[in-house]
């Protein structure tokens, strides 16, 4: 007896291990994955001219004849101004020449202190009023991030380009097919700054937060941090544009569970709004999540409850007659 | 007769108490929503207590196998294979007819049959089979990083998930008719008053 039942828990454990084993396997998700294809197939047509930016921009080192001494001159490059060669190609951008936004004066070394001064364009600049881009609405956009907290920073420098470097952004949530990668991506847009404290005291006096720490609360915190983007509790969700660009001052983000547990999740009209898959029909409530996740209250699943419920029904029926037999056959 | 040592009370009581805390807080989760009016407790909360609840139940049924293993107490979880179709048939007939016609008890209750049949096959079903399906399915929700990602294109959460609401539904389903078959003693209170006192009461159903 003692033997069986050991054999049988050890039985029960490996058939639930089995299939769940295969998880140790799984890499882990830790870096954007490339457009391979893209890279691959692009060639610029600035290229050449851009190599001229990239043979000093491109890495950390740069070297340059020295007039006055006479010599080579090795020196590294700030690394604030080191552009990713490969970002830039597989980026929104990635046709452009360097001196589409940056002046021409460039193309002479050393450049001219003046030119540190040049002014930057911003999203609104190229993309505002352009019929090609109305789909996009960067004039709803630019009007919500004038609400967003970030906005108050806008004096001390804050500018789209803080959140979406020109020189690597790309289109992410509307084109990508796994939405964890696409979440992993916007995620790091607000990491950026929001755990390197270095950024952030670029533009903010605040102390240093610790985001781990402030979201101590939140249950099984990893796994809504790979699951869903700070920006579904941390934003107002807005129908007319893309991804929320209204980003709530920290009293106003969502911290009720229900909000995305519950039948009409709000993640529906956020992370999954513009999923282009098809909806589920399988009875589960707010299917379109399960092609890539499981939200617990959001997923369940009505032919289950009704079955559920029947089943309860008929077992409460079963034991209300035998209690009506037993007052009555005394 | 003296039939319920204190171990087995004490981990029925721990038991019960557990299973209702899980029962409550896992439907609060599995039915909330934004307006907290069907809830008994909010989300959060249920997460919370039962998480806690859960890894108590655990902790009890760990000591309750291992009773069974250790104490005569697993003899009465042992199944007569050849018969016990035929004795749970019996046993339900005495339930539907029987017992209405003052018949008399198929299987009276001993020191050596502490269970009649139906009793035992849905005891060992609810401890032995729903009970570890339905720990080891939370605990891959508790723990979603050990859960396989996606089964045939379907989430691993889901189907564990799924898993662990069947069975715990059918947990719920066995502990409403086990109260009530618990009021089939010779007073409806006898065997509520036996599992307190550790005294079976005879002549019951």
């Amino acid at each position: 007896m003692k033997l069986s039942l050991i054999k049988y828990f050890f039985c029960l454990f490996l058939i639930y291990a089995g299939s769940a084993s295969s998880v140790f396997g799984r890499p882990e998700l830790k870096t954007q994955q490339a457009d391979v294809k893209d890279t691959v197939t692009f060639r610029s047509p600035y290229y050449d001219d851009n190599e001229r930016c990239f043979k000093c921009h491109g890495q950390n080192k740069y070297e340059y004849t020295n007039e006055n001494l006479g010599r080579q001159v090795k020196a590294m490059m700030y690394s604030e101004i080191i552009i990713d060669r490969n970002k830039f190609y597989e980026s929104n951008h990635r046709s452009f020449s360097c001196t589409d936004c940056h002046s021409d004066e460039y193309a002479k070394f050393p450049h001219a202190g003046e030119l540190r001064m040049e002014q930057t364009f911003n999203c609104i600049d190229c993309h505002g009023g352009d019929e090609k881009f109305a789909k996009y609405n960067f004039e709803g956009i630019e009007a919500e991030y004038q609400k967003s907290t970030h906005y108050k920073l806008d004096a001390e420098g804050f500018t789209c380009w803080n959140c979406h470097n020109p020189h690597e952004y790309k289109i992410n949530i509307r084109n990508s097919s796994n939405i964890k990668e696409a979440i992993l991506y916007d995620n790091n847009i607000c990491l950026r700054c929001h755990s390197n404290f270095n950024q952030f005291q670029i533009l903010s006096d605040r102390e240093e937060i610790n985001i781990l720490q402030k979201h101590e609360w939140l249950p099984d915190q990893e796994s809504h941090f790979k699951n869903v983007r700070c920006i579904e509790c941390h934003s107002e969700l807005n129908d007319t544009i893309l991804v929320s660009h209204m980003i709530n001052p920290v009293e106003k983000a969502v911290k009720r569970c229900n909000e995305c547990h519950s039948k009409n999740s709000l993640l529906m009209s956020s992370l999954y709004k513009f999923e282009s898959k098809e909806q589920r029909k399988d009875g589960f409530l707010n299917g379109i999540m399960l092609n890539q996740s499981y939200v617990i209250g959001a997923n369940r699943n009505r032919y289950l409850n009704i079955l559920s419920l029947v089943m309860f029904g008929v077992v409460l029926i079963i034991i209300g007659g035998h209690i009506f037999f037993r007052l009555t056959k005394k | 007769m003296y039939l319920y040592p204190i171990w087995i009370r004490l981990w029925h009581l721990f038991n019960a108490v557990l299973i209702i805390v899980l029962i409550v807080t896992g439907l609060s989760m599995q039915y909330t929503d934004k307006q907290d009016y069907i809830l008994v407790v909010g989300f959060a909360r249920a997460v919370k207590w039962h998480n806690i609840a859960a890894i108590l139940l655990i902790l009890n049924y760990v000591f309750f196998v291992a009773g069974n293993l250790l104490t005569a107490n697993g003899k009465y979880y042992k199944l007569e294979k050849r018969t016990i179709w035929k004795d749970m048939v019996k046993q339900m007939k005495f339930y539907g007819w029987g017992m209405f016609r003052k018949e008399k008890h198929p299987f009276p209750i001993t020191l050596e049959r502490k269970f009649n049949p139906l009793q035992k096959f849905s005891y060992v079903l609810a401890m032995y089979v729903a009970m570890p399906l339905v720990i080891i399915s939370g605990l891959g929700l508790l723990f979603p990083e050990v859960t396989v990602n996606r089964v045939f294109g379907v989430s691993g959460l889901l189907l564990t998930d799924m898993l662990h609401i069947a069975t715990a539904f059918f947990l719920s389903v066995f502990l409403i008719i086990h109260i009530y078959t618990c009021t089939l003693g010779s007073k409806p209170t006898s065997l509520f008053r036996g599992m307190l006192s550790g005294y079976h009461e005879s002549d019951e159903h």
